[in-house]
């Protein structure tokens, strides 16, 4: 494993300016961890990724502990959502695509080639950038197509229908017309659409790449309440523009940053404590909207 | 109605559609083009009903760019001289088409009688009068051949179209390529290859099974390009979120992807049978032709719609010449019909 640049974290200075946005993020979190299914949480080691020649991103070591919202935040063409992708092995469908290093789930390397790579994404689902229901398929039958495509067998459909539209807020406003196409919905109601999908599979990991960059605000809190209820069963990671929203749905934070080069991870704290205290010079310039 | 709107008085216009003196004026600069031209034609060289045409369109070019000049200048003028170029490169295109048309209905519609659907040819002379007989053995043979080349072209290439969409494996740019030129295979090069290949050496006779599969060749590239297009279509992301879900690649693709192209691959199957239901040569060379009812498709040779126009034209006489037109109607109509049914599946939204 290439570790060319790990140097550049620890020459930095660290800091502890007060960011203006530790107001918004010191309401400190808080839960009640419910372990059953929950797994222990993923482990990125010495994450690199490549497109053909280009090295996108380096050396990224990150433990996402069961039951916590991680925050992937940094500017465009950093590598977080080239980085999210390699943690439910999405990354190899680029055909350039290259990878070095491991992501650890339940002990076990996803990457080893003995590993079932469809099993894998049952336990670590994604939510895309753009919402996207199945055209050719009802509200109902998106739901439920994890199940197919899994070839999976559940013993009541109706009552897991109606607890993954529970869990993703969208429940009361499409129980009637669960029959209806995905694609009558409105934007913000696919995307929540979307996140029962993933659920109905019962990862123990949701990896969210930008879900609510395309929605509304109003449907972006309603997609940030559902990330809350969701953390107490499950381990998120979500890539977001939005620092507000880092603020608002993490426990912790993760800063990525390419300086022209590869795409690096520049420091994983706390929340509150990557916007209140930084330590890295670069972190607190970025979440106090110097530069990015 | 009870309510009053306080908008109740204020009616929806269109300002930037053309007002009726405008139209008035395009008529009258037509009406004065037309006299021009006729003009013209007296006067000079130009004659016949070409010359007309052209010193039209002069004529009409020349006072409606000109009005557009000394109306809003130059760059106006250019537009409207282009927009009638257009438009008479469209009429130009419409001609022939709509000329044929006529031709075929005008000469075609007078052998047609409810018998034509239901008799065949086997016990009449070319010299009978076109009210007897039919071509009923011909609907059925094109029926046949073009029902059992689906059952080899359609897998075939719709497989293909999933080959380089889905698979994108390592053959994808040679297959391509060669699809590609496939499609411009002259259809008796199909036939030839069917005849020197099955029916000399292995079957020696003729069914329509051998001019199935010379028609398979042909519709292959035309089913496999059509379903290529239809299936880059579907967003990727649809691909990605099946897979994510913890699908095979042949599950997200027989369930999300397959299914969100349903209409347009319908639309390529369609666009296929209308490429191979009016060819004639391949047909020629192994299917053979006869002029009865032939229901096995395995042996015995089979007429066709194309073979009963030949035929009938070949014969030379008055009465066969007039069943021949009546034939070239019914496979037109056959043709179009199949194209109405492909343009309405084509239009109709992906994956409703």
């Amino acid at each position: 494993m290439t570790t060319e640049n790990n140097g550049d974290q620890d020459n930095m200075e660290t800091t502890t300016t007060p960011s203006s946005l530790s107001s918004v993020a010191s309401s400190s979190k808080r839960k009640v961890i419910n372990t059953k299914a929950m797994g222990t949480g993923l482990e990125a080691r010495g994450v690199h990724a490549w497109f053909g020649n280009h090295h996108a991103l380096a050396d990224v070591s990150l433990d996402f502990a069961a039951g916590t919202v991680t925050a992937l935040i940094g500017p465009s063409g950093c590598g977080k959502s080239t980085f999210i992708r390699t943690l439910n092995r999405m990354h190899e469908f680029i055909p350039t695509a290259a990878m070095a290093g491991q992501v650890i789930l339940d002990g076990k390397d996803i990457y080893d080639p003995s590993i079932d790579v469809t099993k894998i994404r049952l336990q670590i689902g994604m939510v895309f950038q753009k919402p996207n229901p199945f055209p050719s398929m009802t509200i109902g039958e998106n739901v439920l197509s994890g199940l197919k495509l899994a070839q999976l067998k559940t013993e009541n459909k109706d009552d897991l229908l109606e607890e993954c539209l529970v869990k993703a807020g969208l429940w009361n406003e499409v129980k009637d017309r669960l029959n209806a196409h995905g694609g009558s919905l409105s934007g913000g109601q696919q995307q929540r659409l979307c996140i029962a999908r993933s659920l109905a599979v019962r990862p123990q990991v949701l990896l969210m790449d930008e879900p609510c960059s395309a929605l509304d605000p109003g449907s972006t809190l309603r997609i940030e309440e559902t990330i809350e209820e969701l953390s107490s069963s499950m381990t998120i990671v979500i890539v977001t523009h939005n620092m507000q929203q880092a603020a608002r749905v993490s426990d912790y934070t993760a800063f990525f940053l390419s300086d022209g080069g590869p795409g690096q991870m520049i420091e994983m704290a706390p929340t509150n404590e990557i916007f209140a205290r930084p330590r890295d010079k670069r972190t607190e310039n970025y979440v106090t909207g110097r530069f990015g | 109605m009870t309510t009053t709107s306080p908008f109740q008085d204020i009616k929806p216009q269109r300002p930037w559609q053309a007002s009726t003196k405008d139209r008035l004026i395009t008529f009258a600069i037509f009406l004065l083009s037309i006299l021009a031209s006729v003009v013209v034609v007296s006067f000079t060289g130009l004659s016949g009903k070409l010359g007309l045409f052209v010193s039209f369109v002069f004529v009409f070019i020349f006072v409606t760019s000109g009005r557009s000049y000394l109306q809003f200048g130059s760059a106006v003028a250019k537009d409207s001289l282009v927009n009638i170029l257009v438009a008479v490169g469209t009429f130009l295109t419409i001609i022939p088409i709509a000329s044929i048309l006529f031709e075929v209905f005008s000469k075609g519609y007078k052998g047609l009688y409810p018998g034509l659907f239901f008799q065949d040819m086997s016990l009449n002379s070319p010299n009978d009068p076109a009210n007897v007989g039919g071509l009923g053995h011909a609907i059925v043979g094109t029926f046949l051949l073009v029902s059992i080349a689906l059952i080899f072209s359609v897998p075939i290439g719709i497989l293909t179209a999933l080959y380089l969409t889905e698979i994108k494996g390592k053959f994808s740019r040679p297959i391509r390529f060669l699809v590609q030129a496939m499609s411009g295979v002259p259809s008796i090069v199909a036939g030839l290859f069917i005849l020197s290949a099955i029916l000399y050496p292995i079957t020696k006779n003729n069914s329509s099974l051998l001019g199935s599969l010379a028609l398979a060749i042909l519709m292959i590239p035309t089913v496999a390009r059509t379903s290529e297009e239809v299936l880059n279509l579907i967003p990727n992301d649809l691909r990605e979120a099946g897979v994510a879900l913890g699908g095979t690649q042949w599950r997200t693709v027989a369930m999300i992807v397959v299914p969100a192209a349903k209409s347009g691959l319908l639309t390529a199957v369609i666009l296929g049978i209308a490429r191979i239901a009016g060819e004639t040569a391949p047909i020629l060379l192994v299917a053979g032709g006869g002029d009865r009812y032939n229901f096995n498709p395995f042996s015995g040779p089979m007429g066709s719609l194309p073979h009963f126009i030949w035929n009938s034209f070949r014969a030379g006489t008055p009465e066969s010449t007039a069943r021949a037109w009546t034939g070239l109607l019914v496979l037109l109509v056959i043709v179009f019909v199949l194209f109405a049914i492909a343009r309405f599946f084509g239009n109709r939204k992906v994956g409703k």
